[in-house]
């Protein structure tokens, strides 16, 4: 048993003050110290994607972050997506609308992760799109609905699924 | 809680982080941990203690002075993916880094972890072996800066001994306009390659090669350079039976055998992967000749 660090985490603007052990990955950090279950643990070593959360603006594997390391730092997970009144982001709706999800695990990987390409590049070509996609798996719904849903968010509105 | 217990420390200078790795038992350096973590995960590794350099002033940033290029080991390969020293100087490195995980992983991993992790069929340590790359590292005793065909040792294993650190990389710069290419076959975007290959090449008026680099990853146990392919490129106009002739060369290489892929199928990628390399890294030097000469 290894002595408990004190850490100040800001998520989604709110700043949470724990003592964690050091070996305490971000994601667990996530889940277990301040509830934030949305964030997903799948593989838990760096493959699928679904534990992406922005570290500072960026898209991290919170898996494998520890929260230590997030001293300081801020987090947004899926759960600071929506506005505060529920109202989800235009992604999110994008993503019902399209039905780019089934079982809804890979979820908030993928709407971390597309919230950060869209924010920087707002209008991806296919490929782009894509491209950046590939560190997320999907085992449900062959990722076309959720290609179509970025497409729709990205400027412009390049029409929808099927198209 | 997957990985083991360890002690955390963040050092503020070099200087500290090498005074704790010198007093400190079974410690490791913390980077951008894409590959480290993962490995504490799987408890592969199990250190107890971790230094985390992420706070250490001055190891990260891309220089470019006197044709030479300089990467502080903790740049985040994403700050090579859109630096524009890199695509302007050394754009091998550019087309390499994005076959390189994914925008995520990116994001936090480094150059120098890259190198000192030393995977085979990593396609950094590629770029580095084609580039003949100098790897600065500091110790109790100063720094001190190791060629890359001395550096990686063998499978996963460098020069950096356990009381030592990476700190940077430097690259001479080939001429503005040579040709290069990257080419890899890999199972899913992302992975590590298969095999990946690395061309570089240099070619006068009249097109003739003047200059050749041809590293292959996932071959070996570490890169591996062909210098006799290199030897066969100069002097030689790239056409296409030239190109499959040396091609041919790179294709008898004695390659590494695994749950990945046999010897054939690498000895196979290598042939194929070393052919779209230097076909593209020649059209791409021939054009650059007749736009300067035009």
């Amino acid at each position: 048993m290894t002595v408990k660090q004190a850490i100040a985490v800001t998520v989604n603007g709110k700043q949470y003050q724990r003592e964690v052990e050091p070996r305490l990955t971000l994601a667990d950090f996530l889940r277990h110290e301040i509830n934030l279950t949305g964030t997903h643990l799948g593989c838990e070593h760096g493959v699928c994607g679904a534990c992406t959360i922005l570290l500072n603006g960026l898209s991290t594997r919170s898996c494998l972050t520890f929260a230590v390391q997030a001293h300081g730092q801020e987090v947004t997970t899926i759960e600071g997506l929506a506005e505060p009144d529920g109202t989800l982001s235009p992604l999110q709706q994008a993503m019902a609308e399209n039905h780019a999800l089934q079982c809804g695990f890979c979820t908030p990987g993928m709407l971390i992760t597309l919230t950060e390409l869209l924010r920087d590049d707002p209008n991806p070509d296919d490929a782009k799109i894509r491209e950046t996609l590939t560190g997320n798996l999907c085992r449900c719904t062959g990722y076309s609905g959720i290609v179509a849903a970025a497409r729709q968010v990205a400027k412009g509105g390049r029409g929808i699924a099927g198209d | 809680m997957k990985p083991a217990p360890f002690a955390y420390h963040v050092p503020r200078s070099l200087d500290d982080a090498l005074r704790q790795l010198a007093s400190l038992d079974n410690a490791k350096i913390l980077a951008g941990g894409q590959s480290l973590v993962a490995m504490m995960n799987f408890r592969v590794v199990t250190p107890d203690h971790l230094i985390d350099i992420n706070s250490v002033e001055g190891l990260s940033g891309i220089t470019v002075e006197d044709g030479r290029l300089r990467i502080g080991a903790a740049t985040r390969q994403r700050d090579l993916e859109f630096s524009t020293e890199i695509a302007w100087h050394c754009p091998l490195m550019r087309a390499a880094v994005l076959l390189v995980g994914h925008r995520q992983t990116r994001n936090r991993g480094t150059i120098g972890g890259s190198l000192a992790h030393a995977d085979p069929s990593a396609e950094l340590p590629n770029v580095c072996a084609a580039h003949d790359a100098r790897i600065e590292i500091h110790g109790p005793d100063g720094v001190r800066t190791v060629p890359f065909a001395a550096f990686n040792r063998t499978f996963m294993t460098t020069a950096v001994e356990a009381d030592e650190i990476l700190t940077a990389v430097e690259i001479d710069l080939w001429a503005p306009g040579h040709g290069y290419s990257f080419h890899e076959f890999a199972r899913r975007h992302g992975d590590f390659a298969i095999v990946g290959v690395a061309a570089l090449l240099d070619v006068d008026d009249g097109h003739r090669v003047t200059r050749a680099s041809l590293s292959l990853c996932g071959v070996d146990a570490m890169p591996r350079r062909l210098p006799a392919v290199e030897s066969a490129l100069i002097g030689r106009v790239l056409d296409d039976g030239t190109i499959d002739d040396v091609a041919d060369m790179a294709g008898d290489l004695e390659t590494i055998e695994d749950h990945h892929a046999s010897k054939s199928y690498r000895q196979h990628l290598a042939r194929i992967l070393s052919g779209r390399a230097l076909r593209e890294a020649n059209a791409r030097a021939c054009l650059q000749k007749a736009r300067a000469a035009s």
